[in-house]
């Protein structure tokens, strides 16, 4: 027992910041140019450590960028992060160290939105501002008014998705393969599926894997044998490759329709040919002649040798939105930026044009891209309905 | 007609990937009765070594067949070195030890793989290289590749071989005895370490072999790529009577086989209660797991010992 | 003990929880507080869990299952019947709770069938396999969210008075007491009597059937317990905290502390808990960025075990290394 209360009382003493210790309840730093703390909790081990990495990726480049340009309000942003292993309970439990130990003015995180779910209360008890970069869940904002994000919402993507299916590229009949354990894969299937069949579409096959499967050609085998003329896939790029080349293996020639999850460098290289003629929607166009995209690429590209992938760009977005939103304080305390996060109008993220609505959520268009020779295409693009 | 001889041809190809790694689980089990967890591990890292290897011999670039005979067997032989500093460093000292503390370990040797994993290989998914060109093989409308058959036929042939090593060497014999009563077998003169060691190393090249086949047919590798095949693997073996050597390729299959059908008979199973079957997948596997246990409880070829007082 | 001096222990030991309940949160900053939760719903767990593997000797893999279900009956009590009863009184709290201990109760009396005819790693695998089994079914219900998981669960403080602290707590005392005289008790000599040689146990008279499945029975009902404690203190659930993964760190927190001991299995649930919270200081020293702090867990795990190898405090309770000499000793 004297062995947990040592550790115990280790972990409550080892943590105040340098802006504040118990002494200093209100999270003001408001110590004259000390560093601004922001927290982030991601899954950098674990289950979905990949796109974890990836958003820490996005975060820390635009933090670099911020205090190379002088910081906000002349102070220099500290990002501190900590892993949750990929695990809701964990995602809590980090969030109450940023918030009390750690002592931030605001949090970024989660990529999924069990945790962000997860985490979310602990937040708004704190009244500490909080940004998802990619929690699609339309539950995560309800959660009170402290909480935000950047990304669209599963109902959003996957009914623009539907219509993109059906008066675009004009097909009459989709299967589904959607991952049962993602939440994200299944909200945006059956929002697809809802507003697709409204519309006169008809899904001949829902089928379903489970995230760690390798094995997909059970499914594809039984939606060979429908009349399915487009395969809508909305899973994570790590699976869709494989997907799209078991696909080809078996003689499906149909085009493969999915969502934000499949951008990413990695794609291609395990997908290969097999990913020729398929959609997918997507935050922003690598092409797009704004000057925005185009330095967001070549700095991610200088900086970490590859291209970002969504997760890594909604990171990025988020850390300049918060940015924005902490210069237009007076003197940056955790209510003041979340009432500035909640007036973001029109702000210039690479990932569009961003509107924070009354319910926290980002007003924003979509591109659809079309995978033609190895390379990206705009196909279309979506404004905000 | 086609449909259901491509799903059975489906079941089959998965289920010798799953017979493969079985292999490796029931070989250790046999002889030493442990549960090892780290199986599942040593077969990612089997699998990330031969991406090593393969990229550092630029075989990425230029598949060809001579490379692939390369990279196989130094994967293979990495993955034994590693089966025994495991052996080694966290189940030998524990041979006098409660069996459930050699459980332990096992399983903190596979956080440690996978964990470890993450920070030297990175969380990121990997290309795994064709070591040669895939060709696709259609016979009667029924499609499958040369990869898939390269599967299948070694699961076959590495289940006569350690069918042949566990009953026609003299290894083997020292094997059994050693399984049967490792006591009575070191008063026999047997070097019961030593045994052991040369077990856990064949597992550990087996998962070392199946890592690379697996990388053929699955592209995608990354650090916990080996948790559910190694656990399905698992089942594989307890179906089939874990120990038993054919045992475990018949448990492979019948996973293979059953995930399959499950998934084929979702539309009509919809059509006729309203559930997506498919969706329970991994759920049904495991009931059948469990009714087949109750009726056999030693598995399907494994023998039945009823306990003694 | 008499009645009435058990009574004012309980009394007494129920105002120490209110007292501390009261003054904890305004003492400690609400981080160590949730680990301090947290590693009041893992003492539950393992020593629930010690109930069925450590003293009845049957090898359990499938503990996290009964934690979700419990978790979402109890949720499901009070996120649905909350509004209908109109009320967020204790009593519906309590209610939830043991309703999802009762509903886990029911698995585990289910799971603990094949333990009639199983035994060793069969037994564990199948009841690793029910584990999955729950999770999966649970997966596929939309009523309680899916894969999407279940939010919107009422806090535990938000049902009157009496805060997290007391509610956890007061479930983990009660498992260990339970656990502590069930030892002591002719239920417990049966049980290890089971454990130790289940043909000789039945030659002497002890139904062995009867008593595997009441192990099952009683771990289930904690581990139920347990999950709606830690549903309501998350307020949210999600099917997948109840992994295989999950499932193994239970069985990690007995083994480590030693099969068998109540005791061991509170000390194993402390250091599962809190030392990969300590270790999270680790990635500061760190220059490359990287955290560390799961590698070095995995590699003091394995360190421990094969330094203690019938865990830390073997088959022996706290109170055991204040005696001059072990019990048995007196045999001699």
């Amino acid at each position: 027992m004297a062995l947990f209360g040592c550790f115990l009382v280790a972990l409550a003493c080892g943590g105040n910041g340098p802006t504040g210790g118990a002494a200093d309840p209100g999270h003001q730093g408001s110590a004259g140019n000390a560093e601004i703390l922001v927290g982030e909790y991601g899954s950098l081990t674990g289950t979905t450590a990949t796109f974890g990495r990836a958003t820490h990726d996005g975060i820390m480049l635009a933090v670099e960028e911020i205090n190379a340009a002088g910081g906000v309000k002349g102070r220099k942003i500290r990002v501190i992060t900590e892993d949750d292993q990929s695990r809701p309970e964990e995602a809590a439990t980090v969030v109450a160290k940023l918030i009390n130990q750690d002592r931030v003015v605001a949090l970024l995180g989660e990529v999924a939105s069990s945790r962000t779910l997860a985490a979310a209360p602990k937040a708004q008890e704190a009244r500490i501002p909080m940004i998802t970069p990619s929690s699609t869940n339309p539950k995560v904002t309800q959660v009170g008014d402290y909480i935000f994000r950047v990304c669209y919402l599963d109902d959003f993507q996957g009914r623009a998705l539907a219509r993109f299916v059906y008066n675009s590229l004009g097909f009459r009949r989709a299967a589904i393969l959607r991952d049962i354990r993602n939440d994200y894969s299944v909200g945006l299937s059956d929002y697809f599926k809802q507003e697709y069949e409204g519309l006169g579409g008809k899904i001949v096959g829902d089928h379903s894997y489970s995230e760690g499967d390798a094995d997909f050609k059970a499914q594809l085998t039984a939606i060979k044998s429908t009349d399915a003329e487009v395969l809508f896939v909305p899973g994570y790029y790590t699976e869709i490759g494989q997907i799209a080349s078991q696909a080809r293996d078996l003689g499906l020639e149909q085009p493969l329709v999915g969502g934000d999850g499949w951008e990413s460098p990695r794609l291609l290289e395990i997908g290969g040919d097999a990913l020729n003629g398929s959609f997918y929607s997507n935050h922003l166009f690598p092409g797009d002649s704004d000057p925005a995209v185009a330095n967001f690429l070549a700095a991610f590209n200088k900086r970490y040798g590859e291209n970002p992938d969504a997760l890594a760009a909604l990171g990025y977005d988020a850390t300049k939105m918060l940015a924005a939103a902490m210069a237009r304080t007076t003197d940056l305390t955790p209510a003041q930026i979340r009432d500035e996060l909640a007036a973001t109008r029109n702000f210039r993220g690479v990932t569009g044009m961003i509107t924070i609505d009354e319910n926290r959520n980002p007003v924003k268009s979509i591109v659809m891209l079309e995978i033609k020779d190895g390379q990206m295409t705009l196909r279309e693009k979506v404004a905000p309905f | 007609m086609e449909t259901v001889l491509q799903h059975l041809l489906n079941g089959i190809a998965t289920g010798s990937i799953y017979a493969l790694i079985a292999l490796g689980y029931t070989m250790v089990y046999g002889v030493l009765k442990l549960i090892n967890f780290a199986h599942g591990d040593v077969f990612m890292f089997g699998a990330f070594m031969g991406f090593y290897i393969a990229h550092g011999l630029g075989l990425s670039a230029e598949p060809s067949i001579a490379g692939a005979l390369v990279v196989m067997p130094l994967t293979m032989l990495i993955c034994g070195v590693l089966g025994y500093l495991n052996e080694r460093i966290a189940y030998r000292p524990l041979r006098r030890a409660p069996r459930i503390a050699s459980l332990i370990t096992a399983i903190g040797v596979s956080f440690l793989l996978e964990f470890g994993g993450q920070m030297v290989f990175g969380p990121d998914p990997r290309f795994f290289p064709r070591l040669f060109p895939k060709t696709t093989i259609e016979v009667a409308g029924v499609v499958t590749t040369n990869y898939q058959i390269l599967v299948l036929l070694t699961a076959l042939v590495l289940v006569g071989a350690l069918q042949w090593i566990v009953f026609r060497t003299r290894f083997g014999k020292a094997m059994r005895a050693v399984s049967h009563n490792f006591e009575m077998a070191a008063l026999m003169g047997i070097p019961v370490d030593r045994v052991i060691s040369m077990t856990f190393v064949i597992g550990s090249t087996l998962a070392g072999a199946a890592g690379c086949l697996y990388g053929l047919v699955y592209p995608k590798i990354d650090p916990l790529m080996g948790v559910f095949p190694g656990l399905k693997a698992f089942i594989a073996a307890v179906l089939g009577g874990i120990g038993n050597v054919p045992g475990a390729a018949l448990g492979g299959l019948i996973i293979g086989l059953v995930e399959e059908y499950v998934v084929a008979v979702d539309p009509w199973v919809y059509d006729l209660i309203g559930l997506h079957i498919g969706r329970f997948k991994d759920a049904v596997v495991f009931g059948i797991l469990v009714a087949i246990l109750v009726f056999r409880p030693s598995g399907l070829l494994g023998r039945y010992e009823p306990e003694k007082v | 003990m008499r009645p009435t001096v058990s009574a004012a222990i309980a009394l007494a030991a129920l105002f120490v929880l209110f007292v501390l309940d009261r003054i904890l949160p305004s003492l400690i900053d609400p981080y160590v507080f949730q680990v301090l939760i947290y590693l009041g719903i893992n003492i539950t767990l393992a020593t629930s869990l010690n109930m069925v593997f450590g003293i009845a000797g049957q090898f359990s893999m499938g503990h996290a299952g009964f934690m979700a279900i419990g978790g979402y009956v109890a949720a499901s009590i009070t996120f649905f019947g909350g509004p209908v009863a109109g009320t967020a009184a204790p009593g519906l709290l309590l209610t939830a709770l043991l309703g999802g201990g009762l509903a886990a109760a029911a698995a585990g009396w289910l799971v603990g069938l094949p333990s009639l005819r199983l035994t060793g790693d069969y037994l564990a695998i199948v009841t690793l396999g029910f584990g999955e089994i729950i999770r999966v079914i649970i997966l596929n219900i939309e009523t309680v969210g899916g894969a999407r998981g279940f939010s919107g669960v009422p806090a535990l403080g938000a049902f009157g008075p009496l805060g997290s602290f007391f509610w956890v707590y007061l479930v983990a005392t009660v498992t260990v007491v339970v656990s502590i005289r069930l030892v002591g008790s002719s239920h417990g000599r049966a049980l290890l009597a089971v454990r130790e040689n289940e043909v000789a146990a039945e030659a002497c008279g002890v139904n062995s059937t009867h008593y595997k499945v009441l192990a099952f029975v009683m771990a289930a009902f904690f581990a139920g317990i347990a999950g709606g404690l830690f549903g309501h203190f998350l307020q949210y659930l999600n099917p997948n905290s109840f992994t295989f993964i999950k499932s193994f760190e239970i069985v990690i927190m007995v083994v480590l502390g030693g099969l068998g001991s109540v005791t061991g299995a509170i000390v194993g649930a402390g250091i599962v808990t809190i030392l990969p919270e300590g270790l999270r200081r680790v990635k500061d020293l760190n220059p490359a960025g990287t955290d560390p702090r799961m590698v070095i867990f995995a590699i003091l795990l394995i360190v421990l075990m094969l330094t203690r190898p019938s865990g830390i405090m073997g088959t022996r309770e706290i109170w055991d290394l204040f005696r001059r000499k072990p019990r048995s000793a007196k045999l001699d």
